[in-house]
């Protein structure tokens, strides 16, 4: 398998993370040294980040369903100064390019954040999360193509690094969310983000399991609909696509880049084999070069 | 803190029996490093995972060494859900996967004073390695335990001098085991405890411990996806207003520093 050019990085393999599904500085502290050497993916892409520090969403923010899970994580963060301070030196240590992803509800807080990435090296590309209600109009950004198109504008001459943008998979009409950031000066589109999903507490009571009483779902539950929306998005744009939603082998990679993507994210399958991102590299290779 | 190989490894399940309501299982984790006490597994069955109720377990499911040593690991599990009720059907021989040892265990108590170890149902697993430990370095030990009935307390016939509460009266205390906790409290306060168990006995043990300034060491249960710090998805609420995740920052955490014991 050759290396893989992505918004001129040239990476090892296809195989990346999905943003919030992977703690490189965690999972050193538990696994030592050999997660370097052996690093799952051909690139880092962060937890998104926020101009102030997250908690997060109160607990239980974790439902197992068939096949998937639905999280409430509720995006827990240090901010955009912690995560500058603390998080990057020792991200920058890693074997890999480091793909930052942030998050803001204005194109403002959105320029800042971006604008603050722009200035670190050992940032290589920025990844949007647009699953973010706008303060005006409660929507979020990344659900309506106009909104979207508005926030690229201000945000896009903010950074001459590569600008992916996140989609999310609950709006009409993916494609049209994807055409719009292209048209806006996206480098490259990642899809699918999380599905929203609820749950009930166990019995009758009918209330919601979830502290944050929504989530997202993930896994391989979610896998035939992000195959429909990656191919729908690459048959629309030119710019590289990332595409993920519930791989969990080789040949679910394999069926991403036939569809049309460019680099697969692995999420979920991670917590069940924290060393997913290179079986699957490994399964993948040996697909592509039978 | 042992640190874990990186990724997840197959282990062989060499023994599995029913003592009472719980099942004992013993694991052939041959280049695994010994748990420390209060460090626990993420584990998963490779054949009939997803294959109980609602098509679960999807994810692996955490459970606390009992002890391991060369290359040999223990578990005790009750069957409650699809996970520890494919777990509990293990055949001899059968492979599963294994990630750890995770998370921070048991540290030793200080400036003399004496450990009380007070857990419940399926808290016994890490005091039970923690105890063991203790006696090896010539500390001894307050042992106490609480369950349901006679046929849950059936597993403690053979730890050595350990005091039992049963909620029906049936063997030892008529009550709950905090019950046994404040009465050892109260007749000598220099102590450090370290607990285990049901969401309600760990919330009454550290309102208890922090009450009194009584240092105590918590071992937390939460629902986990990954046990490796990926997922944020097992955190409980510090006193400081922040959370703290189960798997990397526990899970034994200081009573001091929980703002409570969530129910879940
Ligand atoms: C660090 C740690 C150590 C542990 N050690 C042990 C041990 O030594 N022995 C032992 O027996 N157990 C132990 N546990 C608990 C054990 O991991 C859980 O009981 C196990 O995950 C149950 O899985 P299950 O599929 O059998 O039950 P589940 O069906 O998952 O039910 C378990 C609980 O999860 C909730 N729940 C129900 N359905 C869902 C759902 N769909 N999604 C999310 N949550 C749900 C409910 O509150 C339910 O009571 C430990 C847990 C942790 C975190
Ligand atoms: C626990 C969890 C946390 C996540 N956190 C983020 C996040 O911080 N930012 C983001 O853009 N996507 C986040 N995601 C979405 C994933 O990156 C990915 O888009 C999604 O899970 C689909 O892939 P998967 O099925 O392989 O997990 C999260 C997903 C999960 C399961
Ligand atoms: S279980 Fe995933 S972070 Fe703790």
């Amino acid at each position: 398998m050759p290396p893989v050019d992505f918004c001129g990085m040239e990476l090892a393999h296809p195989i990346v993370n999905g943003s919030g599904t992977f703690d490189a500085i965690a999972a050193h502290a538990v696994f030592g040294d050999a997660l370097h050497e052996h690093f799952p993916f051909a690139a880092f892409v962060s937890k998104t980040i926020t101009i102030a520090p997250r908690a997060g969403n109160p607990p239980p923010r974790l439902w197992e369903t068939a096949s998937g899970m639905i999280n409430s994580i509720g995006l827990p963060n240090k901010g955009l100064a912690g995560y500058l301070e603390s998080d990057l030196p020792k991200l920058a240590a890693l074997p890999v390019p480091l793909i930052t992803n942030v998050m803001g509800s204005t194109a403002a807080e959105l320029c800042e954040l971006v604008a603050a990435c722009d200035e670190q090296d050992a940032i290589r590309a920025i990844e949007l999360n647009v699953s973010c209600p706008n303060v005006k109009t409660g929507l979020d950004i990344g659900a309506d193509p106009v909104s979207l198109a508005e926030v690229m504008r201000a945000v896009r001459p903010r950074t001459r690094k590569p600008l992916i943008v996140k989609l999310t998979p609950n709006t009409a009409d993916v494609a049209l969310v994807a055409a719009a950031a292209e048209a806006e000066g996206a480098d490259a589109v990642s899809l699918i983000n999380t599905l929203r999903a609820t749950a009930q507490k166990p019995g009758a009571s009918g209330e919601p399991w979830l502290g944050g009483v929504t989530g997202g779902m993930s896994g391989p539950a979610v896998r035939a609909v992000a195959l429909a929306q990656v191919s729908a998005v690459a048959a629309r744009v030119s710019i590289p696509v990332i595409g993920m939603g519930g791989v969990q082998r080789g040949e679910h990679a394999a069926q991403m880049l036939r569809a049309g993507a460019t680099l697969v994210a692995v999420g979920t399958e991670s917590f069940r084999d924290p060393a997913a991102g290179s079986r699957i590299a490994r399964e993948l290779r040996r697909l592509l070069e039978p | 803190m042992s640190l874990a190989p990186f990724g997840r490894r197959r282990g062989v399940c060499a023994s599995i029996r029913k003592v009472g309501s719980y099942h004992l299982l013993e694991l052939v984790d041959r280049d695994g490093p010994d748990p420390e006490p209060g460090q626990f597994y993420m584990l998963a069955a490779v054949s009939g995972w997803g294959a109980g109720t609602d098509e679960r377990p999807f994810l692996p499911r955490a459970f606390s060494a009992m002890g391991g040593t060369d290359g040999r690991l223990w578990f005790m599990l009750e069957d409650i859900g699809p996970g520890t009720h494919r777990l509990a059907r293990l055949q001899k021989g059968e492979p599963l996967w294994l990630t750890g040892p995770l998370g921070h265990g048991f540290r030793m108590p200080q400036d003399g004073r004496r450990p009380i170890l007070t857990g419940g149902g399926v808290g016994v697993p890490p005091l039970v390695m923690w105890s063991q430990h203790l006696v090896e370095h010539g500390v001894a030990r307050t042992l106490q335990f609480g369950f349901r009935d006679t046929s849950h307390a059936a597993v403690a016939a053979s730890f050595d001098s350990v005091q039992i509460a049963t909620d029906d009266g049936s063997v030892g205390h008529h009550g709950l085991v905090t019950d046994l906790l404040v009465r050892e409290l109260d007749r000598d306060p220099h102590a450090t405890v370290y607990s285990c168990g049901p969401p309600g006995m760990l919330e009454a043990v550290r309102r208890l411990c922090v009450d009194r300034g009584i240092p105590a060491q918590l071992a937390l249960e939460s629902g986990m996806a990954c046990g490796f710090g990926a997922c944020f998805g097992c955190v409980v609420p510090l006193v400081d207003g922040s959370y703290a995740r189960v798997c990397v920052d526990g899970p034994v955490l200081d009573a001091t520093a929980l703002d409570h014991v969530p129910a879940h």
